[in-house]
């Protein structure tokens, strides 16, 4: 295990009120794989990762990361891991290649050592070219790249990534994906958080899912979702949300309902419908709607996501937070 | 040993910084420049009088060279505010780096540029030649200059760390500094003061540094304050210095 938690608490004092953002977490990471933290803004995300990457005290409960205690031996997790937070951490004036050197010789190389690994790393993340052009200049995705660059100039067995892709436009997104992948593939650990769903669905190999500083589930993309159904009925309906919630649980295929909140501009809420064979569900649910004269305003058929697993644990859903 | 190390990676980096950007350098001798040719003229009649016994400039001119000491390191901290928003302290905390190199390396590029800065003002201020300077009592009085500007730089490192925004910092700065400026003499000299205020000043370390500057550049070195002032911003700098560290070691960036 690269990363094991026990209990991990954080309660932070903010205005004389102590506001708990993480209430004991535990977690277990595996060697070599891409694990995501996932959950929506204020979650816990952050905090977690703060704590297990050394820059933050746990208020409470314990961590071993890389083999050393977190509390204990501090100095020997920084060794091991490697730390990209939300903001980056590159300075404008300062050219990539300046700043990886830089970055390589706190981590105790020699500037020889640390020149050549600069190099390896400029190659590996395409920055070849702009190498020696001060940090300002670059678009984001060029930056992006350059702070992963900066977190694996010493070959750390674990790396950490604080929302990797937020801001940035889809195909440098695509890109940072094969970038977490191509990590993977030598052999780094991976531990991310993020709060998109369909990242944490496709880069994950397991992922814990947290909310209001708890972990509600825990599990491979799919596994998490196989708990939910096998399939998910989404039925839109203008008013009579209420009667066609009783009529639906009362079919004994139907698994679960969850009714959502109608919308204010059109006064329709989406029911939905957790059933194990949803083309066989389909017209069995339409035929019980037009026998209680009810008429859909949409009906959606599709696999669970990891929105579903979501909204199961929760109530609530991940999209509706943005 | 990693601390000195450590400590002269961080220090090269913050030089390489500065050096790129010469400007900032120069902006912070405008300052004393203005004084030393708008102000300086009109303490000239004050030449032998109590309190400038030394000489109209060659009081004034040590007493500048503090002020911009104190100034050009008190305010270093925004460029620390602007360095932890970007995420850069955070990224060299997650390094194994020493703590008090990633203070001591900031602190230390600030004691450098002092130096050289008060250097120019010196040169510039002998090329008047309405001064004489003691030049071994210059060179002491860098040490006083390294020692205000450590303590201070130290003190605005911490204090960024504690408010994190420049709007809080500029206030802070401005309500800490004039004071202690205003009572040290640097503009006129704390025995032209009333009683009650001349004891608020013995309580000022700035005000030693400011007499102790003097003295040295009037060659008196049997002068008191010539070893009392680096007693008293020794041990304060030492305390600060502590406390900046223990800031920047527990830093919720």
């Amino acid at each position: 295990m690269l990363i094991e938690t026990k209990g991990l608490k954080k309660t932070f004092k903010s205005r004389g009120k102590e506001v708990e953002a993480v209430r004991g977490v535990d977690l277990a990471v595996k060697e070599g794989e891409v694990f995501g933290l996932l959950g929506p803004n204020g979650a816990g995300k952050t905090t977690t990762m703060r704590m297990l990457s050394t820059l933050i005290e746990p208020t409470e409960g314990q961590a071993v990361v890389c083999g050393h205690d977190l509390a204990r031996e501090a100095g020997k997790v920084r060794r091991d891991i490697g730390y990209v937070g939300q903001a980056g951490g590159t300075w404008g004036e300062v050219t990539a290649r300046e700043e990886l050197v830089m970055q390589g010789r706190l981590y105790g190389m020699s500037k020889k050592r640390s020149q050549v690994r600069a190099v390896e790393v400029l190659e590996a993340f395409q920055l070849g070219e702009y190498a020696d052009r001060n940090v300002k200049t670059y678009s984001g995705g060029q930056k992006r790249r350059l702070d992963i660059a900066l977190g694996i100039m010493h070959e750390p067995k674990l790396l950490f990534l604080d929302e990797p892709t937020t801001g940035l436009d889809p195909q440098s997104r695509a890109h940072m994906w094969d970038e977490v992948r191509a990590l993977r593939e030598r052999g780094t650990a991976i531990f991310l958080t993020t709060h998109y769903l369909d990242e944490a669905d496709a880069l994950c190999d397991r992922l814990a899912i947290i909310d209001h500083g708890e972990i509600v589930a825990e599990g491979t993309p799919i596994a998490l979702k196989k708990e939910v159904a096998g399939d998910v009925v989404a039925v839109g309906v203008a008013d009579r949300a209420a009667e066609a919630h009783d009529l639906f649980a009362a079919k004994d295929f139907v698994r679960e309902v969850e009714t959502g909140e109608a919308d204010p501009a059109t006064g329709i809420a989406i029911l939905r419908l957790y059933v194990d064979d949803g083309a066989a569900a389909l017209p069995e649910l339409l035929r019980a709607l037009d026998g209680a004269d009810l008429s859909p305003a949409s009906i959606e058929l599709h696999r669970p996501s990891l929105d579903d697993v979501f909204l199961k644990q929760t109530g609530r859903s991940l999209r509706e937070e943005k | 040993m990693k601390v000195f190390r450590d400590t002269w990676l961080v220090y090269s980096r913050a030089m390489k910084l500065n050096l790129k950007q010469p400007v900032w350098l120069i902006v912070m001798l405008v300052q004393p420049i203005y004084f030393l040719f708008l102000f300086a003229p009109l303490l000239e009649p004050m030449d032998g009088m109590p309190g400038f016994e030394n000489g109209a400039m060659e009081t004034f001119v040590p007493g500048l060279i503090i002020m911009m000491a104190l100034f050009g390191s008190a305010f270093v901290g925004f460029g620390l505010i602007a360095e932890l928003r970007q995420g850069v302290i955070e990224r060299m905390r997650v390094t194994p780096v020493s703590r008090i190199a990633l203070m001591l390396g900031r602190t230390l590029s600030t004691v450098t540029t002092t130096v050289f800065q008060s250097l120019a003002l010196v040169l510039l201020a002998a090329a008047t030649g309405k001064l004489d300077v003691y030049w071994p009592g210059v060179a002491l009085m860098l040490l006083i200059v390294m020692l205000t500007a450590f303590m201070l730089a130290a003190v605005s490192l911490g204090l960024a760390i504690i408010l994190k925004s420049e709007d809080a910092m500029a206030p802070t700065i401005n309500t800490l500094v004039q004071p202690i400026m205003l009572i040290s003499g640097i503009m006129l000299p704390m025995v032209m003061a009333p009683a009650w205020l001349q004891n608020v000043a013995d309580f000022n370390p700035f005000y030693y540094a400011v007499q102790a500057s003097r003295e040295l550049f009037a060659g008196n070195l049997d002068s008191s304050f010539v070893w009392e002032a680096p007693v008293i911003l020794g041990a304060l700098t030492i305390v600060l210095v502590w406390w900046a560290t223990r800031k920047f070691a527990r830093a919720v960036a």
